[in-house]
């Protein structure tokens, strides 16, 4: 149904944003969930050996400069239109953020902590287990809270490739008309920030009540370093 | 070209290739990717479209650095606007721009003055952000220093704190830079051109070949223009350089 009114649009289409929406963040979820397997098992590795932290931040810089359609693009013409393309494009965007925070989350911790560990006769691995990932979480944490806000909005694109979702509605003008077009842009808006907020949420939680000034502060620390430490790096 | 000339090719309801100049059997079949379409079409097809790219992505950080600049050294003199702004930066960076485009249009209708609003509203976030950082992370002991040698407030941040603080904004242009040349693909959907506009083209034929070199264009672009901001860094900083070879 064609209104131009985005709010009666809206009210008069709970059922087709409903579908959108599960489609969307069933996309986006799937994507986030295959790049949290692949990256943050190797992110965790590379940071607890104190290695490739070329590696780190060479991925993370290529991943910020890689453009979402261009990646996208490049997959239609690769794998054809669909799910699968999709998927994998986000999974590519995805990736790097997480890896990347989980590197430097494990990398930073105190080494002062970790000597303290050792000293107290634990193995590496229980070293890595009990001190190396309960102080990283925070960190690890905002790095999938950072990468899921950029999967949950990119999947917007998803609609050009075929791959469904929210998209559907915002670019199809002539079936939805300018209602539709609007009510599906701020609806995909409230979606971003419901979904930053419940990680924002999930993530105090998830933090150990003592970490927890520390983990806003780690959080921001790493923006800021993430945004111009690499320079001197290359 | 020594096939024959097929204007449109639609082979059982599959991809539509639009003839550019003569159609070669590998461009006919969709092929994976047809270097030597892609090498006689260079000039017309993604050239022109690169420049745009360039163009619009240098107008957005241009304006943004202007916007992001003043506001940064307003919170730096006045702390109570950083709170204000940094929300609605923030706001306007979490929107997607396909979304934030949308919205736009229904204002400024489809061009490419509407594409500028919304490129330049991704940049404010990281631009405003890096350059307060950097203003902060001058030392007491360098304000003091500045103060006893008789700078006056203006002074000091035009001679000292602005000089020290380029580090983190080149750092901050470098990566809206790179952002705005991402979301400025998506912008060719608002008639803004860029390299966009031959994946949209793609998206309506089906070209494989026009999806691939479009993509591999913006991706080359983003990486070329992050290692170039790189060096300019270097450049405008040599005494920090110096400080990195010495440490």
């Amino acid at each position: 149904m064609q209104t131009s009114d985005p709010f009666s649009f809206f009210i008069h289409n709970l059922s087709l944003f409903a579908s959108k929406t599960a489609a969307h963040l069933e996309l986006s979820f799937v994507a986030i969930g295959v790049a949290i397997v692949l990256a943050i098992p190797l992110g965790v590795w590379l940071g607890h050996v104190h290695r490739g932290s070329f590696l780190a931040i060479t991925v993370s810089n290529i991943g910020r400069a890689l453009p979402s359609l261009a990646v996208i693009s490049i997959g239609i013409g690769i794998l054809g239109i669909g799910f699968l393309n999709v998927m994998v494009a986000l999974v590519i965007l995805a990736g790097p953020v997480i890896l990347t925070n989980a590197y430097v989350a494990v990398e930073g911790v105190d080494a002062d902590a970790v000597q303290a560990a050792r000293a107290m006769g634990m193995t590496p691995l229980q070293v890595l287990l009990r001190v190396e990932l309960p102080l990283g979480l925070p960190l690890i944490f905002a790095g999938v809270r950072t990468a899921t806000v950029y999967v949950v909005a990119t999947a917007t694109l998803a609609t050009f490739a075929g791959g469904g979702g929210l998209g559907d509605i915002i670019v199809n003008e002539p079936t939805y008309g300018t209602g539709g077009v609007i009510a599906g842009s701020l609806w995909i808006v409230v979606l971003i920030f419901a979904v930053d907020g419940l990680f924002g949420l999930v993530q105090r939680l998830v933090t150990p009540y003592p970490l927890r000034r520390l983990g806003r502060k780690a959080r921001t620390d790493a923006l800021i370093e993430a945004s111009w430490e690499p320079s001197s790096h290359s | 070209m020594s096939l024959p000339v097929h204007p449109i090719l639609a082979a059982g309801g599959g991809p539509v290739i639009p003839n550019f100049g003569g159609a070669s059997k590998c461009v006919v079949e969709n092929h994976q990717f047809c270097m030597s379409w892609f090498l006689h079409n260079f000039n017309t097809v993604f050239g022109p479209r690169l420049v745009q790219h360039i163009v619009l992505t240098a107008i957005a950080v241009g304006v943004g650095m202007v916007i992001a600049f003043t506001a940064a050294i307003i919170a730096y003199k006045e702390n109570w606007f950083e709170t204000p702004f940094s929300l609605l930066a923030a706001f306007l960076y979490g929107i997607p721009a396909i979304a934030l485009f949308e919205l736009l249009v229904q204002l400024t209708g489809i061009n490419v003055f509407t594409a500028e609003i919304g490129l330049v509203s991704y940049t404010l976030l990281i631009l405003f952000r890096n350059t307060l950082t950097g203003l902060r992370g001058v030392s007491d002991a360098t304000i003091e220093a500045a103060r006893a040698m008789g700078l006056s407030s203006r002074q000091r941040l035009i001679r000292v704190e602005i000089p020290i603080a380029v580090p983190a904004i080149m750092a901050g242009i470098r990566i809206a830079a790179v952002t705005t040349i991402s979301l400025a693909t998506v912008a060719a959907y608002i008639g803004a051109g860029g390299l966009g506009e031959p994946i949209f083209e793609a998206i309506q034929t089906g070209f494989k070949t026009e999806f691939i070199a479009a993509g591999a264009l913006a991706i080359a672009l983003a990486i070329v223009v992050d290692g170039l901001l790189v060096l300019l860094e270097r450049l405008v900083t040599p005494w920090r350089r110096r400080t990195l070879q010495g440490a």
